[in-house]
């Protein structure tokens, strides 16, 4: 516990800049939308407490609006706004839209009658009501909203990183992908202050009487007005072509710090989600991104492998690891899941990914398919000797695998059969299967060297070249520390890879990274 | 000077004012008076345009205001509230001076004018740096009464101004009311279903009933020309406080003993029968000595007053 706590205190230190910038980023990316929401917000719920008519329908699509999820939401923007700050702000703002109207709207409907009419017999005109009457009577509810507001973009600031727009998301999910949890809470713990800081000196000005909040109120708005400021769009590309990596690729040897130091590629770089990242390949907002091998959406958005010629990104072969309990327990299981061995190979499995990734087929459908057709796929035996737990992360590939083991068992064995799909990245999938959650699940020969056992970096140099060493040695570790077992590969090498669009890759001439570094260099 | 010619309102089903007509003269206080629902605060509401007549006309000083601007129009007409409607987010300076700061008044005429309504006003200093809420409620309705008299407008509308008083303050803030310099000035519409409270403080009262006038006429005259039942029936459970009320000991001089020669103090006959009463109760001898119009000066005991006041009904029911 205080070792960890030590090396989570050396990281943030160690990485003080990034965490300040991100710091910056995610509070200027939280007012920024924050402003703007009030900015919207106010008027639409000052105008639907006039018009009572329309406040079902203002609020029921605002209420539509933030039910959206966050990646949807950010996915649905790219096409428009492109990536980085703007489809963030965008996407903060519509979060943030529903409190702040609903509350004006309330607040303002909420005022005495007698009040208002009395403002009215003294003469006061409409726009005087307003500002005089109404709104200062209706502020401390609108502040409830804006604070709601408030907590809701922190946390959802986060995910700004998907986009490439910043903030504490960087290290959260990075650390997440890499299974580095003093990255985690360096991001996650600033992030929980945030919320927490902001709510409760929100909720001070909110419990404010007349005499201080009226003060108050001159200081709010600059005061978000600054903090808003602290980010600053990006501009200035550094080169003429653009990188979009995932965190997780930023933060890894066999990433980003090893284009760096083995090919000397110096490209602007912005980070990324995945799940955004080929669209905006695509979409021309980004010219290289870090893809996998076997991604069904490098067939969908026509995208280029880029030739590792200097091997830097080990092999990624993936196999089910078992825990070797469970293969005691389930003795037929072992020569069940071997049936696949050897059965896919890459550009197989692109094709399979493409089929559910890109046009939506069931994985189901798509395993049995598969199976059918290379004559695996037998009929269930509704067997009753007990049930077996398989485990996926979330996406595609790992959904079909599922698919297809399930079906390999029930078909070949006795056991009856319970997926977990969707245990979120390697760590959880990894902990679940660590803690006996589920019996096995796909993983991949480089994630299981370089993340779960993250060995000295000489070994891993000497190994992680050579698809063999890197299996064998990965086989012995996890017998060794973890009671597991690897199973033989699958086939297929999904490793990580750079790529471009076809035809841009055509029309500069560069076909490997070493091209790529070149063509760089000259522009 | 006020002037509704054949004012209708309705709402929805509810005919809620049906064709009232009346005049307030210059300086006169004019109280509607009627059960709750009869209509009145409708027709208070429409002098100030706060609700717009179906049909009729409403004139002030000879002027049609529906052909003035609405916020014009109200800044020129001291509104005092049934629920009289303070602001909580104001000081109560703050809701004295609100009406000032629209017109644009500068600091100092302001503060003067404060000053001098909280005087006059019987508030203490310290109230104006507090919040409504703070406040009594006789307390509140005396900044509603400031707020509506401070920029000393000549048109005055009261919706139940002591409502919401219990009926101890009632009666003293009537009294402060009714001697109060400033609204001798003013052309008032005061609205009340408290007969008592018509009785005590209009020159005219206007009996409705369902939206429609009953009857308009002086205090006195309602009471002895009641022009059918339900304006009879309206005041015969108050009758004979009322009637102390509404005749003085220059209406019963005839009935009263002998003159007699007083050198020391003496009341003036406009002593209305019911004052006359209080102050004989509170004497420390039995009889009290009044002038009548002539300068003459009677002495009178309780016994004399009241058969002096039973001769006087009785003349007037055989008139
Ligand atoms: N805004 C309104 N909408 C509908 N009905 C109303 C409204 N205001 C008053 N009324 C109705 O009109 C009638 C007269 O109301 P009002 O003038 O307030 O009576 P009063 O002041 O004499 O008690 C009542 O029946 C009341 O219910
Ligand atoms: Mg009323």
């Amino acid at each position: 516990m205080n070792e960890q706590q030590q090396t989570l205190w050396q990281f943030m230190s160690g990485q003080s800049d990034k965490l300040l910038s991100q710091t910056l980023q995610h509070v200027g990316l939280t007012f920024i939308s924050l402003i703007l929401a009030i900015a919207i917000g106010l008027p639409l719920g000052i105008l639907i407490a006039r018009k009572r008519k329309l406040s079902g329908t203002v609020l029921g699509i605002a209420g539509v609006l933030q039910t959206i999820p966050s990646i949807a939401l950010l996915g649905f923007m790219i096409p428009v706004l492109g990536i980085g700050a703007k489809p963030a702000i965008v996407a903060l703002l519509i979060y943030a839209l529903l409190p702040i109207i609903r509350n004006t709207y309330t607040g303002i409907i909420g005022i005495d009658q007698h009040v208002k009419e009395a403002a009215r017999a003294m003469g006061m005109s409409k726009g005087q009501i307003l500002l005089r009457v109404e709104l200062p009577l209706a502020m401390p509810v609108i502040l409830a909203g804006i604070r709601t507001a408030t907590v809701i973009n922190v946390g959802v600031a986060t995910l700004a990183s998907f986009i490439a727009a910043g903030g504490l998301g960087e290290f959260i999910f990075g650390g997440i992908s890499l299974n580095n949890t003093n990255m985690i809470l360096a991001g996650a713990i600033p992030a929980a202050l945030l919320a927490i800081i902001l709510d409760a000196l929100l909720s001070l000005v909110q419990k404010m009487d007349f005499k201080k909040l009226r003060k108050a109120l001159y200081v709010f708005p600059i005061v978000i007005l600054i903090l808003g400021g602290f980010y600053a769009l990006p501009t200035a590309y550094g080169s003429t072509l653009t990188a979009g990596f995932t965190p997780e690729f930023m933060g890894r040897q066999d990433g980003d710090l090893g284009l760096k130091s083995t090919y000397g590629l110096k490209i602007h770089t912005i980070v990324i989600s995945d799940a955004v990242m080929y669209k905006a390949a695509f979409a021309k907002e980004l010219d290289v991104i870090s893809g996998y091998s076997t991604d069904g959406r490098l067939k969908a958005f026509d995208l280029k492998i880029l030739k590792d010629d200097k091997n830097i990104f080990p092999p990624y072969y993936a196999a089910p690891i078992v825990r070797d309990e469970a293969l005691k327990q389930f003795p037929e299981l072992e020569k069940a899941l071997n049936l696949l061995s050897g059965k896919i190979t890459d550009s197989i499995m692109t094709d399979l990914n493409y089929r559910t990734d890109y046009l939506h087929q069931q994985p189901e459908r798509v395993a049995k398919d598969f199976l059918i057709s290379n004559g695996l796929y037998k009929a269930p035996k509704n067997g009753h000797k007990g049930t077996v737990r398989i485990g996926s992360k979330i996406f595609g590939e790992q959904y079909i695998l599922t698919e297809m083991y399930s079906m390999l068992i029930k078909g070949n064995t006795d056991y009856n059969v319970a997926t977990k799909t969707g245990l979120g990245g390697t760590k959880i999938c990894f902990d679940a299967l660590m803690n006996d959650q589920i019996d096995f699940y796909p993983e991949y020969t480089g994630t299981g060297l370089l993340v779960l056992l993250q060995p000295d970096p000489k070994i891993a140099k000497e190994i992680a070249h050579d698809r063999n060493k890197t299996y064998d040695y990965v086989s012995t570790e996890f017998e060794k520390k973890f009671k597991i077992k690897w199973l033989k590969p699958i086939g297929f090498n999904n490793s990580y890879a750079l790529m471009m669009r076809q035809k841009q890759s055509k029309e500069l001439n560069v076909n490997s990274i070493t091209d790529l570094k070149n063509y760089l260099n000259k522009n | 000077m006020i002037e509704l010619k054949g004012i209708s309102k309705k709402f929805g089903d509810t005919q809620a004012v049906k064709q009232v007509s009346f005049k307030v003269a210059e300086k006169e206080t004019l109280v509607l008076l009627g059960t709750s629902g009869c209509g009145k605060t409708t027709t208070l509401k429409m002098i100030n345009r706060l609700i717009e007549p179906d049909g009729g006309q409403i004139f002030i000083n000879n002027e049609n205001i529906t052909n003035q601007d609405p916020d014009v129009l109200r800044k020129g007409i001291g509104y005092v509230m049934q629920n009289i409607g303070l602001f909580p987010h104001y000081t109560i300076a703050e809701n004295i001076a609100l009406v000032p700061k629209l017109l644009k008044w500068d600091k100092e005429k302001i503060k003067s004018r404060t000053q001098e309504l909280i005087q006059k006003l019987h508030l203490p200093e310290r109230t104006l740096a507090m919040y409504p809420h703070e406040l009594s409620g006789g307390q509140q309705q005396r900044v509603g009464l400031a707020r509506a008299l401070v920029t000393d407008p000549s048109v005055l509308l009261m919706d139940e101004p002591f409502g919401a008083l219990d009926n101890v303050t009632r009666t003293s803030i009537q009294k402060e009311f009714k001697a109060l310099e400033e609204l001798k000035r003013k052309t008032i519409v005061m609205v009340t279903h408290d007969v008592q409270e018509a009785f005590e403080l209009a020159d005219r009262i206007c009996l409705m009933d369902k939206g429609e006038v009953v009857q308009i006429g002086t205090p006195k005259e309602l009471l002895y020309r009641p022009i059918n039942d339900f304006a009879r029936n309206f005041l015969a459970g108050k009758r004979l406080a009322l009637e102390f009320k509404v005749i003085n000991i220059q209406d019963i001089w005839t009935y009263l003993p002998e003159e007699t020669i007083h050198k020391g103090e003496s009341k003036s006959a406009n002593l209305s029968i019911w004052e006359a009463m209080e102050l004989l109760r509170n004497n420390d001898r039995p009889e009290l000595f009044v002038s009548g119009a002539d300068q003459a000066i009677k002495s009178i005991n309780f016994g004399q007053l009241t058969k002096g006041f039973n001769q006087y009904q009785n003349a007037q029911l055989h008139e």
